[in-house]
């Protein structure tokens, strides 16, 4: 048996689990709410002592070393079967390892996986380092041994909403922030708060966040350390039951009979898994001159205190950082090229331009800092193809041409054509997606160049801040320097030789049309699918009197806005609704935008227009309703519409 | 300004060379003239502290680069052991034999590395003095003595901040007082704000010269002809009315002179702030002082029943002298704590006690210092303080620990082991966790004895152990040599200082151990080679909150500009306190040292309120030393 004696943080005075959760009952926050609760619905705090006592024996780990090194004896055996190597930065361990012992450690990995969090216990098991807390969904809690074994391996438990329930809330802040306190173990939770579908980088929530830095806001430790962790996988183990899923095919329940059928699973090969433990950050030298500290010493600390404005934006800024942080350090694999080339040129590719083309967008790739993993003598050709053997099930080689494997039914019916082909290029687009954030800010500089109606750089950055501003959820940026990003961009251009500035003037050069080209195809699918799902509201008038379907490109989703939608909504209503009409639309062959079927998108696009203004959100009891402006609607979209050319793919000038 | 710390040399004044002013005898003759006879009220010995007080104080008693008296100092004697000299202090003569190797571990100093001071003040490097001739021909008309004397000008140039004594080993002040006056009574005082006032001159009131918030350095940019007034002669009891028990006193009379004069009428004050040797009554009024045994006595807003203060608008003071009146805002709270920026505090009626009939010291062992903290908060709670209460961290009481001195037998050094194989094997203290709390407790005897039990049978319940009165009164013996070893330090490479805060109980732990967290990093940061001493304790407690005192020193081998370097850290550790949600000082007061965080202390508003007032009592700015505002 391993023997395990993980280094632990100085100041940690050891105890059981049940030590802390009595704590945390006794703790003057818990107590006060409780009281206050007591006082205002006339009941006996001893009942809602009970109920917290219950709250917190839902939601409390019961770390047992049996447990653990059962998972670790399982987890390796089951690892083995699914991927042929994981990679871990040694000297990110090494800080780590260091890091647990000088201050509180919060561990904030990526999630794009359930392995995740599996992967990054086992992980610390290995180095013989101590075993994380981990914030997991409650609805693991309904999979039976499988819940109680994940709590007895350090995971404990919240419920996805409680904004409501103060009790709730205060047991589990006091919860966490005792663990914390106590540095009794590192605790671990996603910053993006559930697994992305697309593997895209979701923006971060700021709940939990919040909790973690409290204790340091209040000084009640002398720093924290946030350490951004990337999780990459050559093949996502979900990655088919998150295109079904963003298709509208719910997502099934957690359930250990579910767990035992993804056995099938085992015999498949998923790659290698890269994971990247980041420089730990101190949140001290983050706060330093930031916080004003007066709030927190007028007001006794155990007292639950709304955030000022100023916690609130540096807790966002804090997030969005340690994001970008996880981006800069994601491991890329070549696949993660291919796909974005193959996916401009659907639906076939000859095999040789495929493989020019991925060498091409290497170099790129890391000309504006993407982190691939490519060895040295690695041929183009053998990466490609390896990345073709392990992702078999998208695409293929058939007579010297790539193409998406699309062909689950023989003549079916139309509709199933559509969706067997949406379902192919979502998975592909899963992996494109990699890619992204790490061009959102040359690429949005290049769409901007396309849509903006001269060289003007003024009016290249206004096109640039719009389409910031209209994707704000869709990728990530730093809140609030756009114009930072925007020279970033630029130079990123200039650097690859895509773009000359002058003074007043930004424009491509000859040599770099295709680099611009190519970068604006890569955004393309989240443009025109924008503009579908902003444009339903002039779509019918359209359809009546001419059919142009030119114009009609561009004009998806928000003309379903305005015709449809004249009362108030539900996320719930929407989201069916735009996929059926954009369905018809692909039907129909009007659209070849099949990204915007992805409810990820539907939903960032929805948000968007709120943010933008365009959409009110509204709460009410049934949860938020939203209600159009079609007037706003309109002008975001002649904003796309007024200034960018409608042209042939750019693609097919690559 | 008048300061709660006063260093030195106020005798020497008497030797002023301007035209002859009373001699001592003369002065002391006039305090026993003024002074009504007291029966007598025999005595043994002076409670409160380790002082053995001198017969008489002589001429050039006191240190003109460092801290006190020049016959007591640290030194590394022929064997290469730690000795304390003189016999002023307990620990005078004797020989500390874990003392140096207490230093070279912790600073990781070592004696063949060592700096020196200038033997004697350069005269030649003082700055010229400004002289308005039509000012001197009007006061020499008044009779007051003064002085023109570099020597004397430098003396009073300077409190006792780090900086400040480095300066004096070192290097030079840029700007320093153009002359010393030394009125003798309040209308002397009067008569020099006069001449002040009508000639526009600048006037730094000059009590014990015991700042440590560079309150007393002359501003730089100060063309006026800066008049250091020295308070030092008016040193008389006016009275003592012993039916309402107060007394009247000239402000500046020293803590020890105070005490002792009252003694011998069987009274006291019973205010002790560490500086008491030294510092002046004025000064203590100047920057809201707190004493040692404030649990009984008060801090000086409770002793003070009448203020009497010259300012340039005219004298300011009661009608009365009553206990409580509700006229407005209490004037003296715009006197207490004004640092010398609105006139001269000349005479204070003060409250006073009969002397105590028994004294006893005593220590508690606690496990660790949380214990310790809540064993305080319990008593404060309880509000059964001793006369006083300290907490020590473990580093502290390892510091104290290495002043002790060489047992005489070796009877002795077997109990001393015995203790120790009790608390630490016995009770499984562990000797770099435990900590130490130091009792004093005075009154009755009964009540005494009563008390004592009272307090100890709360420690035990926080795990505390009784660990004897002798490690009690080392306690309080460390904290009037302190100041001393800080000269041995600059010695050898080590600079220190302290510096002190209040903060609510419930954040009494996390500000301890963020702001020595604090100061360690800083010191790595900026280049500090060795490890610093960060320590503190807890010195007062009061029922919302407690004083909080920190020492921090560092070895400064390598570093090119430590001064610089120590104020950064300084300024970082205050940074910290204030973060924690503590203030920005207890009892030093703000001077100029700490001026830059006032806004954020006190509001906008607030200062401004403290301006207008300035604004309506000096409107020339003639106490124009800068501080608090």
């Amino acid at each position: 048996m391993k023997c395990y004696t993980p280094v632990i943080y100085k100041g940690l005075s050891p105890c059981k689990p049940n030590a802390i959760k009595s704590a945390v009952l006794q703790s003057e926050q818990v107590q006060y709410v409780i009281k206050q609760l007591a006082k205002e619905m006339g009941e006996s705090p001893d009942i809602i002592q009970e109920e917290a006592m219950e709250i917190l024996d839902e939601m409390g780990h019961r770390m047992q070393l049996g447990a653990v090194r059962f998972f670790a004896f399982t987890l390796s055996k089951i690892f083995k079967q699914l991927f042929q190597r994981v990679c871990v930065n040694e000297e990110g361990m090494q800080r780590l390892q260091h890091a647990i012992q000088e201050h509180p450690v919060v561990l904030l990995p990526s999630h794009r996986s359930y392995v995740d969090f599996l992967m990054l216990s086992y992980l610390l098991y290995t180095y013989d380092l101590a075993l994380p807390v981990i914030a997991a969904g409650i609805d693991f809690l309904g999979m039976k041994i499988v819940g109680e074994l994940l709590r007895r391996a350090g995971a404990f438990f919240m419920r996805r909403s409680f904004g409501g329930n103060r009790l709730y809330w205060a047991v589990f802040a006091e919860y966490v922030k005792t663990m914390l306190r106590s540095g009794y173990a590192p605790i671990e939770f996603f910053l993006e708060g559930t697994r992305s579908r697309t593997a895209k980088t979701l923006t971060p929530k700021f709940g939990l966040l919040s909790i973690v830095m409290e204790p340091f806001f209040k000084r009640e430790v002398f720093d924290t350390y946030l350490v951004p962790i990337s999780i990459s996988y050559e093949r996502i183990l979900e990655e088919s039951l998150y295109a079904y899923e963003l298709l509208g095919v719910p997502k099934p329940k957690e359930s250990t009979s579910g767990l035992l059928k993804a056995r099938r699973i085992l015999s498949d090969n998923f790659g290698t898994i890269h994971i990247y433990v980041g420089q730990p950050v101190s949140l001290r030298t983050l706060a330093s001159g930031r916080i004003s500290r007066c709030p927190y010493n007028l007001v006794p600390r155990h007292l639950p205190q709304k955030p000022s404005e100023d916690i609130q934006e540096f807790v966002s800024d804090v997030a969005y950082k340690m994001e970008l942080l996880q981006i800069e350090n994601m491991v890329l694999s070549p696949w993660v090229l291919v796909a974005a080339v193959l996916l401009q040129n659907l639906p076939a590719m000859e095999f040789e331009l495929l493989i020019e083309k991925t060498l091409w967008l290497k170099g790129l790739t890391q000309t504006f800092g993407g982190f691939i993993e490519w060895p040295d003598n690695l041929c183009a050709k053998k990466a490609v193809l390896s990345g073709l053997t392990l992702h078999s099930n998208i695409a293929g080689l058939v007579d010297g041409h790539v193409v998406l494997n699309d062909k689950g039914v023989e003549d079916g019916a139309v509709g199933e054509i559509v969706f067997r082909h949406a379902l192919a290029v979502l998975m592909c687009a899963t992996y494109r997606n990699q890619l992204l954030n790490v061009f959102v800010r040359p690429a949005l500089v290049a769409v901007a160049l396309q849509m903006a109606p001269s060289f003007r750089k003024e009016e290249v950055y206004s096109c640039f801040n719009f389409l910031r501003d209209v994707f704000s959820d869709e990728f990530i940026f730093f809140p609030g320097i756009s114009l930072k990003d925007f020279e970033e961009g630029c130079f990123l251009l200039t650097k690859c030789d895509a773009i000359q500035t002058s003074q007043q003037e930004i424009y491509p050069t000859d040599k770099g049309s295709g680099t611009v080209s190519f970068l604006s195809a890569m955004f393309r699918p989240f443009v025109e699918g924008y503009q579908v799902l902003i444009r339903l509201n002039t779509y019918i008038p359209v359809v009546n009197n001419a059919y142009k379907p030119r114009r009609l490109k561009s004009q998806l989703i928000f003309r379903y806005l305005s015709k449809e939608m004249k009362e108030a909504f539900t996320e719930k209503q929407f989201i069916p609704a735009v996929r059926n009409f954009v369905f018809q639309l692909l039907e129909k062959g009007s659209t070849q935008c099949y990204e915007a079927l992805s409810s990820d998108m539907q939903k960032n696009a929805l948000s968007a227009l709120v943010q933008l203004g365009a959409v009110k959100k509204k709460k009410t009891p049934n949860g938020f309703t939203y209600n159009v402006n079609q007037e706003a609607v309109g002008k975001i979209l002649d904003m796309f519409d007024a200034r960018i050319p409608v042209q042939k793919p750019v693609a097919a000038r690559l | 300004m008048y300061c709660c710390r006063l260093g030195a040399e106020w005798l020497r004044s008497k030797r002023p060379s301007g035209k002859g002013s009373p001699g001592a005898g003369q002065q002391r003759a006039g305090v026993s003239q003024c002074m009504p006879r007291w029966p007598r009220r025999p005595k043994a010995s002076w409670p409160g502290s380790a002082i053995v007080w001198p017969a008489e104080l002589g001429q050039e008693l006191l240190k003109w680069n460092g801290w006190g008296y020049n016959d007591s100092k640290f030194i590394f004697n022929k064997k290469g052991q730690a000795e304390f000299t003189g016999k002023r202090y307990r620990l005078g003569g004797m020989v500390l034999p874990t003392f140096k190797e207490w230093i070279e571990k912790t600073f990781g100093a070592s004696l063949e590395h060592k700096t020196t001071s200038r033997a004697s003040l350069n005269v030649n490097d003082v700055p010229p003095p400004i002289v308005n001739e039509e000012f001197l021909q009007d006061l020499r008309a008044t009779k007051i003595s003064y002085s023109q004397d570099a020597e004397d000008r430098v003396f009073r140039a300077h409190g006792h901040c780090l900086h400040e004594i480095f300066v004096l080993r070192e290097g030079m002040f840029k700007r320093i007082p153009d002359i010393v006056v030394w009125p003798v009574c309040h209308e002397d005082v009067v008569k020099i704000v006069e001449l002040a006032c009508k000639h526009n001159l600048c006037i730094i009131p000059f009590g014990g010269g015991t700042s440590v918030s560079s309150a007393l350095e002359c501003p730089e940019e100060e063309k006026r002809m800066i008049i250091s007034l020295d308070t030092s002669q008016m040193n008389r009891i006016l009275w003592i009315d012993e039916k309402n028990l107060t007394a009247c006193v000239e402000a500046g009379i020293v803590g020890q002179d105070l005490e002792k004069q009252l003694a011998e009428s069987g009274f006291c004050t019973g205010h002790e702030p560490d500086s008491m040797e030294f510092s002046s009554l004025g000064g203590w009024v100047a920057t809201r002082a707190s004493g040692m045994k404030k649990n009984i006595y008060g801090n000086i807003e409770d002793l003070v029943i009448h203020i009497k203060m010259v300012t340039p608008r005219g004298i300011v003071e009661k009608n009365c002298q009553v206990p409580r009146m509700s006229t407005g805002p209490d004037i003296h709270h715009f006197i207490m704590g004004s640092e010398g920026t609105l006139g001269v505090v000349t005479e204070v009626t003060i409250k006073i006690r009969p002397v105590p009939e028994y004294q006893k010291y005593g220590s508690v062992v606690f496990p660790n210092f949380e214990r310790g903290v809540a064993c305080l908060r319990e008593v404060a709670k309880q509000r059964c303080a001793p006369a006083s209460i300290r907490l020590v961290d473990n580093a502290q009481f390892q510091f104290g620990h290495a002043l002790k001195p060489q047992v005489a037998s070796i009877f002795t050094s077997f109990l001393d082991g015995l203790k120790k194989f009790y608390i630490t094997k016995f009770k499984g203290f562990d000797p770099n966790i435990l900590c130490v709390a130091t009792l004093l407790f005075e009154g009755d005897r009964e009540k005494v004895l009563q008390h004592e039990k009272q307090v100890y049978d709360i420690a035990t319940k926080f795990g505390g152990l009784a660990a004897g009165e002798d490690n009690g009164q080392r306690g309080y013996m460390l904290t009037f040599v302190i100041a001393y070893l800080r000269d041995l330090g600059l010695d050898y490479y080590v600079i220190g200082e302290s510096f002190e805060t209040s903060v609510p109980w419930d954040r009494v732990l996390d500000l301890c151990r963020n702001v020595k967290e604090r100061i360690v990093r800083e010191c790595k940061e900026k280049g500090v080679q060795f490890a610093p001493l960060s320590t503190c304790r807890v010195t007062q407690t009061y029922d919302a909150g407690a004083c909080v005192y920190f020492y921090f020193a560092f070895n400064y081998r390598g570093i090119s500009d430590p001064i610089h370097v120590y104020e950064q850290i300084e300024r970082a550790a205050r940074e910290e306190i204030l973060a924690n949600g503590g203030s920005l000082s207890h009892h030093h007061g703000v001077g100029k040292l700490r001026k830059r965080w006032m806004k954020e202390s006190i509001s906008d508003v607030g200062l401004g309120m403290l301006r207008s007032v300035k604004e309506y009592v000096d409107p020339n700015n003639i106490f124009g030393n800068k501080n608090l505002l």
